[in-house]
């Protein structure tokens, strides 16, 4: 998950659109009509929108790979005009969706590309690719090969660490999980956030799924015809609130759920639930099971969760501990997102997600009203 | 009653060796300068065509009317300009070759991938080392096809040039059919004819090999 809490506007702005237009020759409407966004340092913003809406094009300009037709771009407060498109270029990591490996060079040599063509010395190149390829936990045994000899996730993952080669504070993805399967797709964006947590790159990023554009966004930018900006915003926001009819659309049905993806447990109240000791008596098992209005306890001993005992379990027993509590199929945490709560507890026996801190620690449980509470508000 | 000659005589190979080795020397220099002004000539014309696509059909239509020109007509047109002499063989040989190394070069050029340029550019290549270190590298297998072709069709029209005094193995050829001994020159200018276009071919394979070492792999990989 990525961090949230940026307002967007925080100090000088990383990079930076200011009523930027682009017009093809021969074309009747433009590409992109009069757009402005910044990008905080640090920040991940996702351009997504349907195909044609310019979001490729916006990204392009940034690195010049297509001229402006009028407005302003900064990069690092840098007019990026005035820049030589080359030198530019290579202090901005880029990314596109069918990756583009050199057909011609090694592994090694395609992540070496831009340290090379930026002159490093030969040590500190290959220090810098033994680096990259332990962070993208590519084998090392994969360096003398050629990018035809690889699988999707590892073009994809060599076609990243080469686009941080010389550590750019910026970077440029265009749909760069898109060409693998789901499941392998999962992974990359899971390893990149992982990695993006640490190396806190400002990343424009650009994909038509608005599934990956909650999943790694910062804010999400949400383009309709000529990139106008439908919405700016982080994905809790958009999916609470979608501003008009056009996100609202493009969001798409299952918006509750979504959102529970977005809010953590610790994020919200947790209930104590019926809860004894395993030396106490069946009757007071049988008490809090009416306070609580289940047909279960869980039975915790000194903050340790044990498991759960219903009603028939207890019958003729001298104690709780005596009946042997049954240990639950699933827990949350305090990290776990709503939907897997939500899952859990459709999932268990007990109808309800058991939350659990450090080390089994009893925290409380979560009920289907509670968090169905959060998909209404 | 004329005594039947033998069709092959070893003992006027060898007493011969010196003359045999003089054209094929001379027929080697002639292949050699002749596709390597080629080459310099049809890889500018070949990256200009790629570049500016409008530049292309111009550029197949006066190297494909060069081509149609046939080799003995070549000749007779340039002797009252150059005389008899190797640049007067040169020209008609390197003419010959531009149309074959143009459409190799720009097919080559034409066949990179787009995503493989867009990546390069994004990542910094300029426009020169976009060009030397990125497409001409992965046009290399097609260029060397087109290198191929070229140098056995001029290893085969080298010959043709005897008849302004040039020649290589062609001469013996020549030499053969005039006078008197056809039975033994012409096979043996024949069979090194052949032996050296066989030999630059498998050369010319086997450089392509060792300098594309990506396309082997792959091949290798696949098979396996």
């Amino acid at each position: 998950m990525a961090a949230t809490g940026h307002t967007g506007l925080v100090a000088e702005p990383m990079i930076s659109l200011r009523n930027v237009s682009k017009r093809f020759p021969g074309a009747r409407d433009p590409a992109v009509r009069d757009l402005s966004l910044d990008v905080a340092e640090g920040e991940t913003v996702v351009l997504v929108g349907p195909s044609g809406c310019g979001k490729t094009t916006t990204m392009k300009m940034i690195n010049r790979l297509i001229e402006p037709s009028s407005g302003s771009i900064e990069v690092g407060g840098r007019d990026v005009l005035r820049q030589d498109p080359v030198q530019l270029r290579r202090g901005i990591g880029y990314v596109i969706q069918s990756i583009g490996l050199l057909p011609h060079r090694t592994v090694f040599d395609n992540i070496a590309t831009v340290p090379r063509l930026e002159r490093w010395p030969r040590e500190r190149i290959g220090a810098r690719v033994r680096e990259l390829t332990e962070i993208f936990s590519l084998d090392e045994e994969l360096l003398p090969r050629y990018p035809a000899e690889l699988s999707g996730g590892q073009r994809q993952r060599v076609g990243v660490a080469r686009a941080l080669a010389v550590d750019p504070p910026v970077m440029l993805m265009d749909e760069p999980f898109a060409a693998v399967d789901p499941i392998v797709r999962v992974r990359l964006q899971d390893e990149f956030l992982e990695i993006q947590r640490r190396l806190r790159k400002t990343i424009v990023f650009v994909t038509h799924d608005i599934d990956e554009a909650i999943k790694m966004a910062d804010r999400i930018a949400i383009l309709n015809l000529g990139a106008v900006i439908e919405q700016l915003g982080p994905p809790e926001e958009i999916l609470r609130e979608p501003a008009t009819d056009f996100v609202r659309r493009f969001v798409g049905e299952e918006r509750g759920l979504k959102r529970l993806a977005l809010i953590h447990v610790s994020d919200i109240e947790i209930e104590d639930g019926p809860v004894v000791a395993p030396s106490d008596a069946p009757e007071d098992a049988r008490k809090a099971m009416a306070r609580f209005d289940t047909d279960w306890v869980s039975v915790v001993d000194d903050g340790e969760l044990l498991g759960w005992v219903d009603e028939a379990a207890l019958e003729g027993k001298a104690s709780v501990g005596d009946a042997e509590p049954r240990r639950f199929s699933a827990y949350v945490t305090g990290d776990s997102s709503l939907r897997q709560a939500l899952d859990s507890i459709v999932t268990s026996r007990t109808n309800v997600a058991v939350v659990l801190g450090e080390g089994q620690r009893y925290v409380g449980i979560l009920r289907l009203e509670r968090v169905s509470g959060e998909i209404i508000q | 009653m004329i005594e039947p000659r033998p069709f092959w005589d070893w003992g006027w190979v060898f007493e011969h060796l010196g003359l045999i080795g003089r054209q094929l020397a001379e027929h080697l220099v002639l292949t050699f300068v002749a596709v390597g002004i080629g080459l310099a000539i049809s890889l500018p014309l070949g990256v200009l065509a790629y570049r500016r696509p409008r530049t292309y059909p111009p550029t197949t239509y006066v190297t494909g009317l060069l081509y149609t020109i046939p080799s003995l007509a070549a000749l007779s047109l340039l002797v009252p300009f150059t005389g008899l002499s190797t640049l007067t063989a040169e020209i008609a040989l390197v003419s010959y070759t531009l149309l074959i190394l143009v459409r190799n070069i720009v097919a080559g050029l034409r066949g990179v991938p787009e995503d493989v340029k867009e990546a390069a550019a994004g990542m910094g290549y300029g426009r020169r080392q976009l060009l030397w270190r990125v497409e001409l590298p992965l046009a290399l297998p097609a260029i060397v096809a087109g290198v191929r072709i070229a140098t056995v069709t001029t290893i085969g029209l080298v010959t043709v040039t005897a008849l302004i005094g040039k020649g290589g193995l062609g001469r013996l050829m020549l030499g053969g059919f005039r006078n008197l001994f056809p039975e033994v020159m012409i096979p043996v200018a024949l069979a090194l004819t052949v032996l050296l276009s066989l030999g630059f071919d498998g050369a010319l394979l086997l450089m392509e090999r060792l300098l594309s070492p990506w396309t082997r792999r792959r091949v290798l990989r696949s098979a396996a």
